[in-house]
């Protein structure tokens, strides 16, 4: 290992055993005050269905809890410690005036029962967040209600299905890129429908083409996503909603790129009827580690019958409320209103930009995808030339003849201080290297970047075997899928039980 | 913009490596008659001082500082602080999926331990990582029995959270998937005659709720043996968690779905919550949702790692278990620390308390008004009947900073005037005698006006 790298050193990190193996009888992290109510006889109210014991939770002490998970936390990557360049997942700052915003009390303490009366701030951010989303992608109606942006999907899904469905049949298919996300066609089975494929042109673009002789009376809906998973704007976007929609169809947009283009173009005003965003994207809310998401789903008037309930009204006394009587709705697609907190902070992270904001935001993004590009072209192989938006796809095919694969380059960037790009997606470029740096990252930070995967090129030149071993850093060395799959332990067990 | 890392100076640095002569060029793929040729109408970029300000305002517009009596599937348990101070470590909080298992050994870990935590307290063998909520968890619980069984039809309980059924109605429409409602009986536990009667050989699965939507805690054992017996499986929504400290969890169950915000997440007005499905061994290769595995790395160390993908839809696509992928992680991170705080003992204990305070609250308004489903236990949950419109009284309560029971005629209007109150250790004894008094009075001028009336009617 020749060079050393410039943007981390590696430093001793503490060990960690479960919390289970941590537990001992009579330790405890908690105190309740006493009860002001008469104590009753657990036996004499619950009979048989009484719990008498809870297993092999664990009895540890506070400071073993902030130690435990603290010492833990270190063993992540995060955006807070630097570029986190995945494709597709927009992993942006996550402001902390956010966080402080939605643990106010009210909001954070409101009931989702509470009377409207009281419930008229939770409203107006609903509310507030509804119209800036609505004039940020040029759309009528908004649902807030999905929870992530599959669910989004889903929701959209199921109002494409009420919409023709309202004009006498539901139809068989939906079209769905070969460049799609893997969650376009999951959405689509969930919701009754048949996936056909869509093959992409040699520009990475839809086949207008292929479009227009698949598109038929069977067909629901195109779910589209755009800029797509290349980071490619559809270019003959309006020739695609034209066939859509000559035919009956709807087109659908996945909002999962959204980021190229808030504040520049909006999807209602190039012929989109509907789409999801995911506001743990676009919209800066914390991915968390999985979740949670938002995904609330934008319409044209004329799905807006079908929007799942309730949806917030402005009532006749000016306050605001919710309206369940809505007899065409798709219906409840979760309990309540969906992930409020997750609105506090995408409204929090709007109010923060502005409209100047925005629009710099989104020109930030796409001339970082830019300068990554300038930056590597040359170096690792770029399958298509088209013009980049706010990702960029390379591919191993250089390295690869080395038998070095984009996972490989992917570990050895840990190595040098980065989380990886997106591996092994989308499908249609085979080894792909799907980054995406977003407006977050400063030129520096970039620099550095480029210079990792320059430097790893060389590698896979000089040491293929190094790069393949990697990463070498980290505490733990790449970890044995197959194993965990054959054999799942997806709990831990006392000992003597193993 | 403060967020942007980038000086004008950056950006034509940047500019002038790519070849491009301004921003527009980098545009350029989008058609102009589409391009936004002004500003967006959203408001003007706030300082952060006016954020906070314009959320402080919304935030005591919200009942900010009002007790409550509302549960209905949300409620209000104490957050120890160091959730909070946990889950905002940027490691956790700004982290992405853990795919990539080397950097995100944090995440992993914590989640396999939730995982067992989930399993411990439920009685099943595993657990998942977690799903949107209890209602999505519920549906997604039921389409996983339709796979497991091959059959098509469910057999639901009246008494589950009726937004949860809205929810399965939503999922279950377009799988063509047949609900039968099952009634409940007098004490509010499922009425096992007309499950029994509702039960067919295309029954996939009965699907209940315990405690159920009324507080009451059902008989799952005798519903298993119904359901088993006709070969249908059993789904088991729980929506208040901390009943798992006091009550048998359902073991006979074939899936669990619940909905963990009663382990240290706030009521943050409907979300984000906690869904999770936990089931047996064996029906693991249809569980929807990440799981995450234990394994070693090349030095034979212990590690974790995201497994059974093959399930999910980045590999499946149209043939995976379930369209999820995004989930709860964070709110799951907070339920983790929730039980490692109470554990063994302290979960119990927490459990007790809502105990002991809705039975006092339920034998007090039992003195002044009528409580519904005697007969059966109940958890922190119960019915009163009054006389007068819950939403009268609730109106009254409000203006003494209390948020009185959830009014049940909206999903169940055959009680009449119920309303569902719940308490838990967070219900102050002065909370539920204001309550009470509320109530008490309410009654004595129904009776009073009710009188006059009969005596104008003897007068005529």
């Amino acid at each position: 290992m020749k060079h050393t790298p410039r943007k981390a050193t590696t430093h001793t990190n503490q060990n960690e055993g479960l919390i289970f193996e941590k537990s001992s009888p009579g330790k405890a992290a908690w105190k309740l005050p006493p009860l002001d109510v008469p104590e009753v006889d657990t036996a004499q109210l619950l009979g048989s269905s009484e719990r008498k014991d809870l297993g092999n939770m664990p009895e540890v002490s506070e400071i073993e809890i902030i130690r435990h998970f603290t010492r833990m936390s270190t063993w992540n990557y995060a955006i807070d410690l630097g570029m986190y360049p995945l494709g597709s997942c927009t992993m942006k700052y996550n402001p902390r005036v956010n966080e402080v915003v939605s643990r106010l009390d009210g909001l954070a303490n409101g009931h989702p029962y509470q009377p409207e009366k009281v419930s008229q701030g939770a409203l107006r951010i609903l509310q507030t967040l509804s119209e800036c989303l609505m004039e940020i992608t040029g759309m009528d109606a908004i649902t807030l209600q999905p929870a992530a942006g599959a669910h989004g999907e889903l929701t959209g899904l199921l109002m494409v299905r009420a919409y023709h469905e309202s004009k006498g049949a539901p139809r068989k298919k939906i079209l769905i890129p070969d460049s799609a996300h893997g969650t376009n066609p999951a959405t689509a089975a969930t919701v009754g429908y048949a996936v056909e494929n869509l093959k992409s042109n040699v520009r990475g673009m839809v086949d207008v083409a292929a479009l227009a002789s698949q598109m038929n009376e069977e067909v629901a809906a195109l779910m589209l996503t755009n800029p797509n998973t290349l980071g490619v704007f559809e270019q003959e976007i309006h020739k695609i909603a034209d066939i859509m929609h000559a035919n009956g169809g709807l087109l659908y947009m996945d909002g999962a790129n959204m980021n190229a283009l808030v504040g520049k173009v909006r999807p209602g005003d190039f012929g989109v009827d509907l789409m999801h965003l995911n506001l743990h994207k676009t919209f800066s809310t914390p991915h968390g580690g999985g979740g949670p998401g938002s995904g609330p789903v934008a319409v044209k008037k004329i799905l807006e019958p079908f929007l799942p309930t309730p949806v917030v009204i402005t009532k006749p006394d000016g306050t605001l409320g919710f309206e369940y009587n809505r007899p065409q709705s798709v219906g409840r697609v979760r309990a309540f209103y969906g992930n409020f907190g997750m609105f506090v902070r995408a409204l929090a992270y709007t109010l923060a930009n502005g409209p100047d904001g925005l629009r710099q935001t989104t020109e930030d993004a796409v001339l970082n995808a830019n300068y990554i590009r300038k930056g590597l072209e040359g170096v690792y192989d770029l399958p298509y030339s088209t013009p980049t938006m706010h990702e960029v796809v390379f591919s191993d095919k250089v390295q690869a003849k080395k038998g070095v694969k984009t996972m490989d380059i992917a570990k050895r960037l840990i190595d040098y201080g980065f989380h990886p790009y997106t591996t092994a997606f989308p499908l249609i470029v085979p080894g792909a290297l799907m980054i995406e740096p977003t407006e977050s990252e400063s030129k520096e930070e970039m620099d550095l970047f480029i210079e990792a995967m320059k430097l790893i090129a060389e590698e896979v030149e000089e040491d293929p075997q190094m790069v393949l071993a990697a990463p070498h850093t980290t505490r733990v060395s790449r970890l044995d899928e197959t194993a965990a799959a054959r054999k799942p332990v997806l709990r831990w067990k006392p000992a003597t039980n193993q | 913009m403060r967020y942007l890392p980038k000086s004008p100076a950056d950006r034509e640095a940047i500019l002038k490596a790519i070849g491009a002569r301004s921003i527009d060029d980098l545009f350029a793929p989008i058609p102009a008659e589409y391009r936004l040729n002004r500003d967006l109408k959203v408001p003007r970029q706030m300082a952060e001082s006016e954020i906070v300000d314009w959320f402080r305002e919304r935030s005591r517009e919200n009942g900010d500082g009002f007790s409550t009596f509302l549960g209905a599937g949300a409620y209000y348990h104490y957050r120890p602080v160091i959730i909070d101070s946990l889950v905002s470590r940027g490691e956790f909080l700004t982290a992405y999926t853990p795919y990539q298992a080397e950097i995100s050994q944090g995440t992993l870990q914590s989640i396999f331990e939730f995982q067992t935590m989930i399993s411990e307290l439920t009685g099943m063998e595993v657990a998942n990582a977690s799903m949107y909520d209890g209602s999505t968890a519920a549906a997604e619980g039921v389409m996983m029995a339709a796979r497991l069984t091959g059959r098509h039809s469910v057999a639901t309980a009246r008494s589950v959270h009726p937004e949860y059924r809205e929810v399965l109605a939503t999922y279950a429409h377009h799988q063509g998937m047949p609900l039968v409602t099952v009634p409940f009986a007098d004490n509010a536990r499922l009425d096992l005659n007309q499950l029994d009667e509702s039960i067919t050989s295309d029954t996939a699965c009965v699907l209940i709720q315990s405690p159920n939507f009324f507080g009451t805690i059902e008989d799952v054992a005798a519903i298993a043996e119904i359901a088993h017996k006709r070969g249908a499986l059993l789904v088991v929504s729980i929506s208040e968690a901390v009943s798992l400290g006091i009550v048998e969890p359902p073991r006979q169950a074939d899936i669990i779905a619940m909905e963990a915000q009663s382990f240290g997440v706030p009521l943050g007005f409907g979300g984000p919550y906690c869904g999770v499905i936990a089931t047996r061994e064996r029906y693991v290769r249809q569980m929807p949702g990440r799981l995450v595995g234990q394994t070693t790395d090349r030095n034979g160390k212990r590690g974790f790692v995201l497994t059974l993908a093959t399930r999910e839809q980045h590999i499946r696509r149209e043939k995976a278990t379930s369209n999820i992928c995004t989930n709860q992680a964070l709110i799951a991170l907070m339920a983790n620390i929730f039980m490692t705080i109470y554990g063994k003992i302290g979960l119990r204990e927490l459990a007790k308390q809502n105990l002991a305070k809705a039975a006092y609250a339920a034998k007090q308004f039992g003195k002044r008004a009528k409580v519904l489903f005697s007969g059966a236990p109940r958890f922190n949950e119960f019915v009163v009947q009054t006389s007068e419109d819950p939403h009268a009284i609730n109106d009254r309560l409000l203006k003494h900073k209390i948020v009185g029971g959830f009014p049940l005629k909206k999903f169940y209007p055959e009680l009449g005037n119920a309303a569902l109150w719940c308490c838990t250790e967070m219900t102050t004894r002065a909370a539920i005698d204001a309550a009470v008094k509320a109530v008490a009075k309410s009654e004595r001028l129904a009776k009073a006006s009710k009188e006059a009336v009969d005596v104008q009617e003897v007068v005529r």
